[in-house]
């Protein structure tokens, strides 16, 4: 535990954050894009916990966050599916090309 | 090099792996198994860093609702055994750049910044108890606000799924008079 600076665990979130980052340019279906935004909210809960437990461990400040982050993640996977279903109804297709009047 | 570091730096690769895979494969219902791998190595790390009642949220938040949730929804709408079509060759280099620049620019940051220690770095342990009384409290660390505001956003955002996935049978300005 004492062996790993919290530089190595913030190098590790910044990958994720990272690795997130590029499924969601690349990716052309709403449910890998879904999936790639969940990769970045966890990379980021790691950081907050990572912050809390090497630089303030006296406070709960950043578990907190963390839980709050999950709750929210939650409520935002819920709603996005249920557009995503919603979506694939009228148009039979869940690519982001093909749902472009949504733009307007 | 001690065991402890090792186990992290394990974990770390796994994450990493299965997070890669789960971005790049090319058939949708195995990139979800790769981010519900991803998902508990995450969850690993958080057992590894001690903070067990976190592991055990991410576990059943994310690896028992949302990951079965994706599930779900991909059976619901594509067939899952088609691949996806390749990323444009253009948008993926554009990508890749994108992605490396910025990881290059915050790792450097990173490294670059001197991080304060503090004075007693192995005193942080996380109690149950603790968090259930901040969580619950208005004195200062309290997080009663919060609490009710993303209790309030749960109901909104349950309430909000079930009138958008609803199937209308008929017209809505029927329902309306």
């Amino acid at each position: 535990m004492t062996g790993i600076p919290l530089t190595h665990i913030l190098f590790l979130s910044t990958a994720l954050f990272f690795i997130g980052a590029y499924g969601l340019f690349t990716r052309r279906n709403m449910i890998t894009m879904l999936m790639s935004v969940e990769l970045m909210l966890n990379s980021v809960n790691i950081n907050f916990v990572a912050f809390n437990k090497y630089l303030y461990p006296d406070k709960l400040g950043g578990v907190f966050f963390s839980i709050f982050i999950i709750t929210i993640a939650a409520a935002e996977a819920a709603v996005a599916i249920a557009i995503i279903i919603n979506l694939y109804r009228s148009h039979h297709s869940i690519d982001i090309e093909d749902a472009s009047e949504m733009k307007y | 090099m001690s065991a402890a570091s090792i186990i992290f730096y394990i974990i770390a690769a796994f994450i990493l792996g299965t997070g890669l895979l789960a971005v790049t494969t090319r058939k949708i219902f195995r990139a979800s198994i790769w981010l519900l791998f991803s998902l508990i190595g995450i969850a690993s790390l958080y057992f590894w860093m001690q903070l067990e009642f976190l592991a055990a949220v991410q576990i059943i938040v994310y690896v028992g609702g949302i990951v079965v949730l994706i599930i779900f929804s991909i059976f619901l709408t594509i067939k899952s055994g088609e691949e996806m079509p390749k990323p444009i060759l253009k948008r993926n280099i554009f990508a890749i750049l994108a992605a490396l620049s910025g990881l290059a620019y915050t790792a450097r940051q990173i490294s670059l910044y001197q991080f304060k220690t503090p004075e007693n770095p192995a005193a942080f342990e996380l109690k149950v108890g603790d968090i259930g009384r901040q969580m619950l409290s208005t004195t200062d660390h309290g997080y009663l606000l919060p609490f009710e505001l993303i209790s309030m956003l749960l109901l909104a955002a349950m309430i909000g799924c079930i009138v958008i996935a609803l199937k209308q049978k008929e017209p809505v300005n029927n329902l309306q008079s």
